[in-house]
């Protein structure tokens, strides 16, 4: 009887997963297990956090409120399928993959389907064009972006010029890890460096003898493309051989708190680049904390607030919230559906006002998207971490990429995707 | 001498102590295979495990913190102390000596004279069961190490060497990092330690009798189930050295249970039977891969060293099917 | 009553050696084939392919490659994740450089090349053996990964190392590509999990099949009863290759549709499928179909159950997913240490015997 009765479940549970509900269905594809489970914790608790702020204090966005659909992945390919599959059937406005392994399964399956595809600063960089993309929003900006962004703080650090200067790029061995280095060889055509590439193959526990060839040559600087226990692994290296830490810059993905915090003391002046002010300083955090932390509503310990992946979270939050606003303001409905998510997107725009508004002045860069592109505003700037105080504080102006050089790469890259996929392009004046 | 021939040395010593480092993950698995012929598959994990213990104890976390906060809806989250590290690595190794007689307990006592592939396979049951677990009861969010080890590399040697290639030559002397200096010492009691365990005490030479012929030993009244528990207790015990030893570099996370695959070509080298073949093992595979990265991997892209440990185990594997030190396989009809 | 020999005469040798000799056996496995090709086709839902038949009817190909090599010869491998990835780059090539070739065929060619390159992988068993050449083709998997993820030829020199599966389709239906119905795909795989199946039912109770049995059970004394070990060992590798490849190459562009080799093809794969026919059961059809089972199915359904059907927090759910599918593996094995077929064989005979056990 009992069994029966579990077994019942099991098939209700194996067919249809829970009914879908009226509200405003935002899909997280968490990975807050897994190896890379450091990274992805913090920012789960920021997204859904500053969703639940919303939903507390507002009753959600335009009066719907917003139901946050956690899934977890683990930072798998396969069970973020299952995911996508178990949820885009509950009407989900937008996907957030987390992954670049699984934004590439689903840029041409949300596509067909009909619901676009946010991956914030990770992903496929060509599907920056909306003219081939049109379903895809890579907001804030691009890798090729930050690889340029980094070569120009790295000019500016120099005087002006990276002539004859050496620049070596530590990366993982995958997708991700590659795809800045087309970007940094044009860019040491025009700029005179010599680009030296280490692989460093997945985990990266062991990265001897990358940072050995690294003391060898003395490079001017570092870059990295690292994820995971990779980055710390570098850090500690880095401060091992006595690399001077303020010369090595890491993406976006490797400057957070997990990163830096295993090698101590030794992390102390290591940059990265980012997209939005860390810490947690801001009028909407105060408001996390008391309407809900101390309601007992945090998604995770409340310990991650301010992190640099919290504050990510709450970014990715806040354009998803600002595009449903939008959407809702443009079709006069508070109930809209992915298409007019994807259209809101693509008029997205923030100003610094709004930011300010939203009770985060300053926090990131005011943003205006448009039907060619889909990763604006594409501004960095670059932060270090203090490990005494252990807080990351901006070092460096925010700066635009080098469009010369990137746009030309992009263009290439998506059209030979439309080419493979028999996509026709779509103009936009 | 020229500066490229001192940076081949280099290479060549961060290659051996390296190779230590593999070492010291492979033991765990010869001890295990040695006493029972069980291939731990979860050796890896364990080490994750004890590592995670470790931290949880020093930095005084509750166990199971997650699940209780959400079944009963309390808010707790540490201890509020910190443990001095001594007493931190008492306590896991009182953990890790708890699991071992549950193994034994739960799993081993019921799996006696199956297979071997059988037996691998319930360590792989064990694996999943303790990432789980072991996430369950500390957290999967990555925790730093501090044992008071020094790390980086040492003044010393460098200041010592550089002097020995001409000034414009390029060379900044020997880098040699001290963590690893201390994980050889390490290794090397370890070693010692082991053997004069199983040379000079009572239950040693029971666990080498066992090794040799588990009939005869039961026969001559060694309880065999004991011994199990002994040698488990102190695979965990080398899993927690091992594992504080790569955790102290990377941090303490999910990861750390990957280094088991750094272990395998260790291990098929020196011989899945013999204690001075891991060590062996490990020496030949971390100099032998660190040299190809140096020599070769810059001409084919780099990020050679995972594959080419396995390539350098199978190319001694043809010549010598039982590995470096491994017992000789006689194959009757 | 309902699992009988008696009554059922056989008048000829091909009756008499045929898969099923008993007729209510034969009868289950019709019924099965028709759930499989004509109900389940038409009930399917996106979900149901996408995250539970499609990656179960792969990974039981892919299983069913691994047994020949593992549970019928005796060669145990852990390169499984790398010939997947060989199936899956050569698939992809095939289809950008021959665009009117059609999938089937692509496939197939695909599980050729993988056979190739896994007799080469194969050569080191002839004297290596037990776990240290399953540690030996460790060697493979990680070389192979590492190749395909560096030289760009593999890929296209596309700017990072994805390939994405262009959509191609069978009698006008789409199989690959974004705009796939469920039935379709479903229905592609488990035509060739079907004509895969057979072939390995007849191949392993044929001659070559009983040479990988003879080598697996004592490959001396097979040798000096004349059995070929280079032959059988080679062959045993390039056919199980085979399989994999064609499983590798659904993998990629049936099921993911974009991959890259480290993350899709990396050891996890390989150590899956292991766990697969050893919990399924080494040397049985049968056990590679509930090997797979139970890996793929019993993460979703745990899943469904504790996040969707009891609310549980989503981490929770997980960490305890990995707890009982270890405690699982663990329990099936104390119970019965020779996986889920001997289970089912020892059913089969009490049914046998049922109502009188003695």
């Amino acid at each position: 009887m009992k069994l029966s009765r579990l077994a019942a479940v099991a098939a209700a549970a194996m067919i249809a997963a829970s009914p879908a509900l009226a509200d405003l269905n935002v899909p997280a594809l968490n990975y807050r297990t897994g190896p890379y489970a450091p990274s992805g914790i913090p920012y789960a608790d920021g997204f859904s956090d500053y969703m639940t702020l919303l939903n507390e204090r507002d009753g959600g966005v335009g009066g719907e409120r917003i139901n946050v659909m956690e899934c977890e992945t683990a930072y798998n390919t396969q069970k973020g399928v299952e995911c996508y599959e178990a949820l885009k059937g509950e009407n989900p406005l937008v996907f957030i993959p987390q992954s670049t392994g699984i934004t590439y399964q689903l840029i041409p399956k949300a596509s067909a389907d009909g619901i676009p595809v946010h991956s914030m600063a990770y992903g496929r960089t060509s599907a920056v064009n909306g003219k081939v993309f049109e379903w895809v929003f890579i907001m804030p900006g691009t890798y090729w972006d930050a690889a340029s962004m980094m070569v120009k703080y790295a000019m500016e650090q120099e005087g002006g010029s990276l002539e004859g200067k050496k620049i070596a790029l530590v990366y993982h061995n995958s997708a991700y890890g590659k795809e800045p280095i087309r970007t940094l060889e044009e860019l040491s055509k025009k700029h005179g460096y010599t680009l030296t590439q280490l692989a460093v193959d997945h985990p990266g526990q062991e990265q001897k003898s990358q940072w050995l060839q690294i003391r060898r040559e003395r490079p001017d600087y570092v870059f990295m493309w690292g994820w995971g226990v990779m980055n710390s692994v570098a850090i500690q290296e880095a401060a091992n051989i006595r690399f001077p830490m303020d010369k090595f810059i890491g993406v976006w993905w490797s400057g957070s708190e997990a990163d830096v915090l295993p090698a101590g003391a030794g992390a102390d002046g290591y940059k990265s680049i980012t997209w939005h002010k860390p810490g947690a300083d801001f009028p909407a955090y105060e408001q996390i904390k008391t309407l809900v932390h101390d309601k007992g509503k945090a998604a995770g310990d409340g310990t991650t607030i301010g992190e640099v992946g919290y504050n990510r979270g709450v970014y990715a939050a806040v354009i998803v919230t600002e595009a449903i606003k939008a959407a809702q303001e443009a079709t006069g409905k508070s109930n809209i559906t992915a298409a007019d998510m994807r259209d809101a997107y693509e008029t997205l725009t923030i100003t610094a006002e709004r930011w300010a508004e939203i009770g985060l002045p300053e926090f990131a860069q005011p943003l205006q998207a448009s039907c060619a592109d889909h990763g604006a505003p594409h501004m960095g700037a670059i932060q270090q971490w203090n490990a005494s105080e252990k807080t990351w504080t901006l070092v460096s102006d925010f700066m635009t990429p080098d469009e010369e050089v990137v746009g030309p790469l992009i263009e290439e890259d998506s059209m030979a995707y439309a080419a493979e996929n028999n996509i026709t392009p779509r103009t936009c004046e | 001498m020229s500066a490229e021939f001192l940076y081949t040395i280099e290479v060549i010593l961060n290659g051996l102590l390296t190779g230590v480092m593999y070492s010291l993950v492979a033991l765990g698995f010869v001890l295990i295979f040695k006493a029972s012929g069980i291939f731990n598959y979860s050796q890896g994990v364990m080490a994750l495990f004890a590592a995670l213990t470790l931290v949880g104890f020093q930095d005084g976390q509750v166990p199971f913190a997650e699940l209780i906060n959400a079944v009963l809806g309390t808010e707790i989250h540490g201890f509020g102390w910190e443990m001095p590290t001594i007493l931190a690595i008492l306590c896991a190794l009182a953990v890790m000596l708890l699991f071992a007689i549950l193994v034994e307990r739960i799993i081993l006592k019921h799996l006696v004279n199956q297979e071997p592939i059988i037996l691998f396979m319930a360590t792989i049951g064990l694996a999943y069961f303790l990432e789980g677990f072991g996430d369950l009861m500390w957290g999967s969010d990555i925790k730093a190490l501090d044992l008071g080890l020094p790390q980086g590399g040492s003044f010393w040697i460098e200041d010592m060497t550089v002097s020995w290639a001409a000034e414009d030559s390029g060379f900044y002397g020997m880098y040699i990092d001290k963590l690893d200096l201390i994980a050889a010492g390490v290794a090397v009691a370890l070693v010692v330690a082991l053997t004069a365990f199983s040379q000079y005490t009572r239950i040693g030479r029971a666990l080498r009798a066992v090794a040799d012929d588990h009939q005869a030993a039961l026969s001559v009244g060694i309880s065999l189930r004991f011994i199990w528990v002994v040698t488990w207790a102190i695979a965990g015990f080398v899993a927690l050295v091992a594992g504080s030893m790569w955790g102290a570099k990377s941090g303490v996370q999910f990861s750390l249970s990957l280094i088991a695959l750094k272990a395998l070509p260790v291990l098929m080298l020196g011989g899945f039977t013999s204690i001075p073949g891991a060590i062996v093992g490990g020496l030949i595979i971390g100099v032998g891969e660190k040299l190809f990265e140096f020599a070769i991997g810059p001409m084919v892209g780099g990020a050679t060293e995972n594959w080419f440990a396995y390539v350098l185990a199978l190319i001694f594997l043809v010549f010598r099917p039982q590995g470096l030190f491994g017992d000789k396989i006689i194959e009757r009809v | 009553m309902l699992y009988r020999e008696a009554g059922d005469y056989k008048t000829s040798y091909v009756d008499d050696a045929q898969t099923f000799p008993i007729a209510f056996d034969r009868w289950r496995y019709y019924v099965v084939l028709v759930v499989a090709f004509a109900i389940i086709p038409v009930f399917i839902s996106d979900y149901m392919a996408k995250s539970v038949m499609i990656p179960f009817l792969v990974f039981c190909i892919a299983a069913m490659g691994l047994n020949i090599l593992t549970g019928y010869c005796g060669q145990v491998s852990l390169g499984t994740g790398g010939f997947m990835a060989v199936g899956a780059y050569a698939s992809y090539k095939l289809m950008t450089a021959f665009p009117e070739l059609n999938i089937f065929f692509v496939v197939l060619l695909s599980g050729g090349i993988t056979a190739a390159v896994g007799a080469l992988f194969g050569l080191p068993s002839l004297r290596i053996k037990g776990f240290y050449l399953a540690v030996a083709t460790l060697a493979a998997q990680f070389f192979l990964v590492w190749l395909f993820n560096k030289v760009p030829w593999f890929f296209n020199y596309s700017a990072t190392g994805q390939i994405t599966a262009p959509p191609r389709s069978v009698f006008g239906v789409d199989v690959t590509g974004p705009e796939v119905p469920a039935w379709g795909a479903y229905l592609f795989c488990a035509v060739f999990v079907f004509l895969l199946a057979w072939l390995m039912r007849n191949l392993t109770r044929g001659r070559v099949g009983r040479q990988w049995m003879a080598i697996r059970d004592m490959d001396i004394a097979a040798e000096i009863i004349g059995v070929n070990p280079l032959r059988t060992k080679l062959s045993a590798f390039a056919v199980s290759s085979f399989y994999v490849g064609i499983a590798g190459a659904l993998f990629f562009s049936v099921y993911l549709g974009a991959a890259e080799p480290t993350e899709a093809f990396g050891i996890n794969q390989s150590f899956l499928v292991l766990f697969m026919i050893i919990i399924g059961g080494l040397g049985s059809i049968f056990g590679c179909f509930a090997g797979a089972a139970f890996m793929i199915m019993m993460p979703v359904l745990l899943k469904n159950l504790m996040v969707d059907g009891m609310g549980w927090p989503t981490t929770i759910a997980t960490h305890f997913e990995f707890v009982i599918v270890g405690a699982l593996i663990v329990a099936f094995l104390i119970l019965e240490p020779h996986g889920l077929a001997q289970l089912w064989r020892l059913m089969k005979e009490k049914l046998r015997l049922w109502p009188f056990p003695h």
